[in-house]
């Protein structure tokens, strides 16, 4: 038989059995949905941690200091504190790959201004600091190298600081704040940036010319802690860190065989293992709704074993007048297909549907992907032939005088 | 001239636990092109066996089965099947339509596993409908048939793929004594138009209407004659006090 035919005779058979069909169904449409559903809260979720990491800067790098070693009892990561201001400033004129550099000094300060006031940190912080993470003040500038390099006392606030001490929507530009007693003049604010990956507030801070930060506040130290830096291109990532490596090992006078007495971290590392965990998370969601999936192919096979019993007798007429058990094999087959594949189109529907209504109404954020559709497709097919062979082939191996006699 | 029947030495044994059941002890049979024969035979004689084996449903455990000049005993079972589609046409007793499909639809089944396109499946289909007078009921089910109409059209979904042979198994079991006999006036017809008919009956008031009849008995071959006056069915049903059949009216005029 063609398979047009074939596929005929199926509808009508579906036909006659309209309630059993649709139940069926049901358990595929719930299974494909689900999978579904959770996998676009799972890409959805993935994808907004992801742009959490991505308000850092794209092409960002951190360089933290070595540990320290006091005899023979190791310190922390960072807690050498043998990178100086100067390594920065060679690293900032010697590698072509590196966009901006800047070392991190941060305090946390009670802030004045007027009658309010509010406690945040101050972070000094280099001129190249915008370029780094790609957040450029919407309100004025930024403070210049000049500044940087006399140590002005000016100041660029979060938009949580501004909000905070001066309120919604007010002009700060020019006004002064006190931190520590010290005068700051506000030359720009920066544009909300949310939260971090880690949940902080990013926006609650006030960035400052290191040299100041540095003379005022860490005690006029030349340690640095973190240093951020970033590179030319998301290409050049690679190149950036293999320079600074280079001019720090020469700066640091370290032999062929020792270890680097720093560690560069990059951001795609960190989105990398933040995509890994959120893609256990959505496997693990895929893999719950698969198991309703699973239960779906047994509720089909479960029909098509009934239907088979049901139609001994067609099946047994069928072979007397000429099918071939792979004739017989063939339409129960593609009926079992065509129950699972309708039944997955539903539930790709359905499943859309869901998302919709959970990122609507929990808030969640969804992403459905056309991968998950077409896979939703092909595992519901996959679930119909497998599911279906069975009582297919238990049909096509019946013995037609048995069948025909069958009551 | 090839016999559409050749049977040589046809043995059946089942296996029932410990026990051989001989259904069959060494049967040899020639039916010709043209001839209607009925098998006759008590149960238990053999003859429901004979019959799934000429029909190619089941294999001889030894002797040989030529159908239509081709050895067919040694066939698997796709192989049989074939040969069931294209050269033997099926009558049974419960007339083994397909409930809930038209009886255009139960005529062209045979021809769904011949490959036949669709126009001239339907073209055939209406013609074998015709030929046994139901051209009208096309669009009915089996369950808005009587047990004759049935019969019919089982009789056309015999005939579409034009086999060598005919075989039918107690076509008349489930009818009256007056569809009966309408549809072994089909028959004779059919014969007379040149198929060849084996007729499984137990009733010797249907053999009648055969030309030849074989008797089983414990498994042998046990009687096997010539009816040289076969009644004529389309006759007696004239001669019976009731309303004409359409069927045989439009059949030729007996020889």
């Amino acid at each position: 038989m063609s398979l047009w035919r074939i596929l005929k005779v199926a509808l009508s058979a579906m036909n006659r059995n309209k309630m059993r069909a649709s139940l069926t169904m049901l358990g595929i449409i719930i299974g494909v949905a689900a999978v579904i559903a959770m996998v676009a809260i799972g890409q959805g979720a993935n994808a907004s941690i992801q742009a959490q990491i991505a308000t850092m800067g794209t092409n960002v790098m951190m360089i933290f200091p070595g540990s320290s070693r006091t005899g023979g009892v190791m310190g922390g990561m960072g807690s050498a504190s043998n990178i100086t201001v100067d390594d920065i400033e060679a690293i900032a004129k010697q590698c072509s790959a590196v966009a901006g550099i800047t070392p991190t000094f941060r305090s946390q300060v009670q802030v004045v201004s007027g009658n309010q006031n509010w406690n945040t940190s101050i972070q000094g912080v280099s001129h190249t600091y915008p370029i780094i993470r790609e957040w450029s003040p919407e309100e004025g500038a930024f403070f210049t190298e000049q500044d940087v390099r006399s140590a002005t006392k000016v100041c660029v606030l979060g938009k949580t600081v501004a909000e905070n001490l001066f309120g919604e929507g007010m002009t700060v530009i020019g006004e002064t704040i006190r931190v520590r007693n010290l005068p700051f003049r506000i030359i720009g604010v920066l544009p909300r940036k949310g939260s971090s990956a880690m949940g902080q507030d990013q926006d609650d801070v006030i960035l400052a010319p290191y040299t100041t930060v540095q003379k005022k506040f860490s005690g006029n130290s030349n340690r640095v802690g973190m240093i951020m830096a970033s590179a030319t291109s998301p290409a050049a990532i690679q190149e950036a860190q293999d320079q600074i490596s280079a001019v720090l090992r020469t700066r640091h006078k370290l032999g062929e065989r020792e270890e680097d007495d720093f560690t560069i971290r990059l951001q795609s590392d960190i989105s990398q293992m933040a995509a890994a965990s959120s893609g256990i998370m959505t496997a693990l969601l895929g893999s719950v709704a698969g198991v309703s999936l699973l239960v779906g192919g047994i509720g089909i096979m479960n029909i098509m074993l009934v239907s088979v019993t049901e139609r001994i007798r067609e099946i047994g007429i069928r072979m007397a007048i000429g099918a071939r058990g792979r004739d017989i094999l063939a339409q129960f087959l593609v009926e079992a297909v065509v129950v699972s594949l309708i039944g997955g189109l539903i539930g790709i529907g359905v499943g859309v549907g869901a998302a919709k209504v959970v990122s609507q109404t929990a808030g969640w954020p969804t992403m459905i992907s056309q991968s998950s559709a077409v896979l939703g497709v092909l595992f519901s097919a996959f679930v119909g032939i497998f599911f279906g062979f069975y009582p297919a082939f238990k049909a096509s191996r019946l013995d037609p005088i048995d069948a025909l006699r069958y009551e | 001239m090839t016999p559409v029947i050749a049977v040589r030495n046809l043995v059946k044994v089942y296996h029932m636990g410990d026990v051989d059941v001989h259904a069959l002890r060494g049967v040899s049979l020639e039916v010709n092109p043209g001839e209607f024969v009925a098998i006759m035979g008590a149960s238990g004689s053999g003859k429901s066996t004979f019959m799934n084996i000429v029909g190619c449903l089941d294999r001889p455990t030894s002797g040989q089965y030529f159908l239509d000049g081709v050895d067919v005993s040694d066939m698997d079972r796709d192989e049989r099947a074939r040969i069931r589609n294209r050269k033997i046409g099926f009558i049974f007793q419960g007339f083994n339509l397909l409930s809930r499909t038209t009886a255009l639809e139960n005529v062209s089944l045979p021809m769904m596993y011949n490959r036949i396109p669709a126009k001239e499946m339907k073209k055939r289909a209406l013609e074998a409908l015709k030929a046994v007078g139901l051209e009208s009921r096309e669009d009915h089910r089996p369950n808005q048939l009587s047990g004759g109409q049935q019969q019919r059209v089982a009789i056309a979904r015999a005939l579409v793929n034009t086999p060598a042979l005919i075989l039918a198994d107690e076509p008349t079991g489930n009818l009256d004594s007056r569809t009966s006999i309408e549809v072994m006036g089909i028959f004779q017809r059919l014969n007379r138009e040149g198929r060849t008919i084996v007729l499984i009956t137990h009733e010797s008031d249907i053999a009648r209407y055969t030309g030849r009849v074989v008797r089983f008995k414990d498994g042998h071959v046990v009687h096997d004659e010539r009816i040289e006056q076969p009644h004529d069915a389309a006759a007696e049903l004239l001669a019976l006090p009731t309303e004409e059949s359409p069927v045989l009216a439009s059949a030729p005029a007996a020889s």
